[in-house]
C-alpha cells in the first residue's frame, strides 16, 4: 500500500502543477509543448545553479573572511 | 477582516462580514495561470490566422473581406481562448424543475467545447447548489400548485397586451395589493420581468440634471437603467458608507459640474444582498445618511426578499427598520417565490406616477396569470394567510441551513465572502485552472454548482457560488459539505488562515467550569 500512497501523492503534486499553471485547460498537444518548455527551463536553472553557485559561495566566503580576519593574507 | 458594530446604537444585532484576503502567492499564481493562458491564446490565434488550424469563430464571407470589419477579433480574445476551453461548465441544460435536486442532460464534446452533442442520457438527482430557490417554492407538488392550475385553466397563459392597454387583469390588482400588504407599504406595481423592472423604471424616475450614486458592485440591470436615464452617475466603494458620505457632501457643496446649480435629485442605488459577494447592505447607516443629506434611496431586494428577515420580508425587516424610510422598494419574484417578474413598491404617489410614466407599463407585456397566481400563493404561504405555518417554517429552515452551511465551510478552512446571514455563499477559487476542475469534479459527484470567472468578478477572485435553499435537507447539505471537504484537499482550496481547525484555542465557545 505504501507504493500506492507514494504514487497518489506524486499524482496529486502533478495535478497541483497542472492547476496552478493553468495547463489543466490546455489541449493535450499544448500540454506536451508546455511541459517540454517548463522542464527545459527548469533543467537549465538547475544546471546553472550546480555550475555557478558553489564557486560564488566560495569567493564570497573568501572575501568576507579577508575583511574580518587579518589583512596580511598572502596572495599567490 | 471582520467588521464589528461600527455605530453601536444603529445595529440591533451584530453585523459580521468576511472578506478575507488570500496569501500573496495565490494572487501571483493566478496571474501566472492567466499569463500561460494568454500566451497559448496568442499561439492559437496565430495558428488560426495563418491557416494552420480550422477557424471555428464567426468570420465574414470572402466577398466582404475588403469592407469595414464586422467582427473585432481581439475583443473576443478572452472568450475564444480561455472561456471556450472550460465552456462545458456553463449553460448546462436541465430537464426537470430546479428544486433541491434536478436532472441534467448529459452532453459531450468532441472538439474541445466548440460544439456539444447530447448523448440522450440524463444525469438524475443532481443536488442543486446553484438555483436561486431560497424558499423552495420551485416545486411540482400537485397540492401546492392547485390554485395555479385552476388559474391556468381559467385565464390561459397569454396576455397579449401591455398594462396600459388591455393587460391589467384582476389578478394583477390582487397581486399588487398583496405585495403592498406583505411589505407594509401603501402601494405596489408588478412587472413581467425582473431585469426590465430596474432598467425600465430608473429612467422614469431620474433624468438629466439628477445625480445617481450607485454601489460599485451593482447588478447590470441597475447599471443599465442608470445609464439609460441620462443622469450623472457616481460610484461609491462597495458598502462603504464613508465613501458614500464623501460623495454626498461633494454633490451638495459643488452641485452640477459646470453650472454649479443644485442637483434636481440625488438618488442612491443599492441592493439588499449582492449576489456575487453575499454581502448585505448597511441599511441603518444608509438611511441616516439619506435623511441627513436629503437624498432618495432605491433598494433592489432581488435576492433578499423572502430570504432574510424574521418573517422573510427582506433587509428592511432584518435590520428592524420601517419601510417608510426607503423611498423606492424594488424586488423580483424570480428568486424566493419561484415565479418570474419584479415589483416596485412605495408611496401611492410614486406607484401612480410609475403606472403612467414607466416604459415597462407602456410597452412591455404584463405578467401572465398563472405566474401571478404562483406569487400570490407563495406570498400567502409566507404571510400565513393560507392557514398553515409553512411559510414561517421555510424562512426559519433557510436561516438554519445558511448558518450551518457557512459555519461548516468556515471551519473547514475555505475562504467565504459575505455576511453570516446571507444565503448566497461565494467560495473563492482564485486560479483559472481550478474553475474548470472544481465544476467538473463536483458534477462527477452529482452536485451542480455555478462557478464564476473573470468578467463577472475581479480577475484574481474567481469563485464558486452556492445558493442555500430551504428545501435542502440536512443530509443533502452534509453530502455537499463532505464532497467540498474532499475536493478542497484535492484541489488545495483551503486558503483561510483563520479556520477553527488551525487555531482551536482562539475559538473556545462555552466554558463550563
Amino acid at each position: 500500500m505504501d507504493i500506492k500512497h507514494v504514487k497518489d501523492y506524486i499524482y496529486w503534486l502533478y495535478y497541483q502543477y497542472l492547476l496552478i499553471t493553468c495547463s489543466y485547460v490546455l489541449e493535450p498537444w499544448e500540454q506536451s509543448m508546455f511541459h517540454t518548455i517548463t522542464v527545459t527551463v527548469f533543467a537549465m536553472v538547475v544546471y546553472t545553479a550546480y555550475v555557478f553557485i558553489p564557486i560564488h559561495v566560495r569567493l564570497a566566503f573568501e572575501f568576507f573572511s579577508q575583511i574580518f580576519g587579518g589583512q596580511p593574507e598572502s596572495t599567490v | 477582516q471582520k467588521n464589528g458594530v461600527s455605530n453601536g446604537t444603529l445595529y440591533k444585532k451584530t453585523f459580521i462580514e468576511h472578506f478575507e484576503q488570500a496569501p500573496m502567492y495565490v494572487a501571483v499564481l493566478t496571474f501566472l495561470g492567466f499569463g500561460v493562458g494568454t500566451v497559448f491564446g496568442y499561439l492559437r490565434d496565430f495558428m488560426r490566422a495563418w491557416g494552420l488550424e480550422k477557424r471555428n469563430v464567426a468570420a465574414e464571407r470572402e466577398e466582404q473581406k475588403d469592407f469595414v470589419p464586422l467582427y473585432q477579433d481581439f475583443e473576443n480574445f478572452y472568450t475564444r481562448n480561455l472561456y471556450m476551453r472550460i465552456r462545458d461548465n456553463w449553460n448546462r441544460p436541465i430537464c426537470s424543475v430546479p428544486g433541491p435536486q434536478f436532472d441534467l442532460m448529459e452532453r459531450v464534446t468532441d472538439d474541445y467545447n466548440w460544439t456539444f452533442r447530447f448523448t440522450g442520457r440524463t444525469i438524475k438527482n443532481v443536488i442543486n447548489m446553484g438555483s436561486y430557490n431560497y424558499l423552495g417554492f420551485a416545486e411540482t407538488d400537485v397540492n401546492a400548485l392547485k390554485t395555479v392550475t385552476i388559474e391556468l385553466q381559467k385565464y390561459g397563459t397569454g396576455i397579449c397586451s401591455t398594462r396600459q392597454e388591455m393587460g391589467t387583469l384582476d389578478k394583477h390588482v390582487e397581486l399588487e395589493k398583496l405585495v403592498a400588504k406583505f411589505l407594509g407599504v401603501e402601494d405596489a406595481m408588478v412587472f413581467g420581468m425582473g431585469f426590465a423592472t430596474n432598467s425600465m423604471n430608473i429612467p422614469a424616475l431620474v433624468g438629466k440634471g439628477c445625480l445617481i450614486l450607485s454601489d460599485e458592485l451593482n447588478h447590470t440591470s441597475l447599471v443599465l437603467g442608470a445609464r439609460l436615464s441620462g443622469a450623472t452617475i457616481r460610484i461609491f466603494k462597495h458598502n462603504n458608507m464613508q465613501s458614500l458620505e464623501t460623495l454626498l457632501r461633494d454633490a451638495i457643496v459643488y452641485g452640477q459640474p459646470r453650472s454649479r446649480r443644485a442637483w434636481r435629485k440625488i438618488i442612491i442605488l443599492v441592493e439588499g444582498i449582492y449576489s456575487m459577494e453575499g454581502s448585505i447592505v448597511r441599511l441603518p447607516e444608509l438611511v441616516t445618511l439619506k435623511k441627513k443629506y436629503k437624498a432618495y434611496l432605491y433598494l433592489d431586494e432581488a435576492h433578499s426578499i423572502g430570504a432574510v428577515g424574521a418573517t422573510g420580508r427582506g433587509v428592511v425587516e432584518y435590520f428592524g427598520m420601517s419601510p417608510d424610510d426607503i423611498d423606492v422598494l424594488m424586488g423580483t419574484f424570480t428568486k424566493s417565490f419561484g415565479a418570474a417578474g419584479g415589483y416596485i413598491a412605495g408611496k401611492k404617489d410614486l406607484v401612480d406616477f410609475l403606472r403612467t410614466h414607466s416604459h415597462s407599463a407602456v410597452y412591455a407585456t404584463s405578467m401572465c396569470p398563472p405566474v401571478a397566481e404562483q406569487i400570490i400563493r407563495a406570498m400567502k404561504c409566507l404571510m400565513g394567510l393560507d392557514g398553515t405555518t409553512q411559510g414561517l417554517q421555510r424562512v426559519r429552515q433557510l436561516g438554519k441551513n445558511t448558518r450551518y452551511f457557512r459555519r461548516r465551510l468556515h471551519e473547514m478552512g475555505f475562504i467565504i465572502y459575505g455576511n453570516d446571514d446571507s444565503p448566497v455563499v461565494p467560495l473563492l477559487l482564485y486560479m483559472p485552472g481550478k474553475i474548470g476542475a472544481f465544476a467538473r469534479r463536483m458534477l462527477e459527484k452529482n452536485i451542480g454548482v455555478v462557478v464564476v470567472g473573470f468578467p463577472a468578478t475581479p480577475i484574481t477572485e474567481s469563485r464558486a457560488r452556492f445558493c442555500v435553499s430551504a428545501a435542502h435537507t440536512r443530509e443533502m447539505l452534509d453530502t455537499v459539505l463532505n464532497a467540498l471537504d474532499e475536493l478542497g484537499d484535492f484541489l488545495h482550496l483551503k486558503y483561510s488562515r483563520y479556520s477553527k481547525s488551525s487555531h482551536p484555542e482562539l475559538y473556545e465557545e462555552t466554558r463550563l467550569e
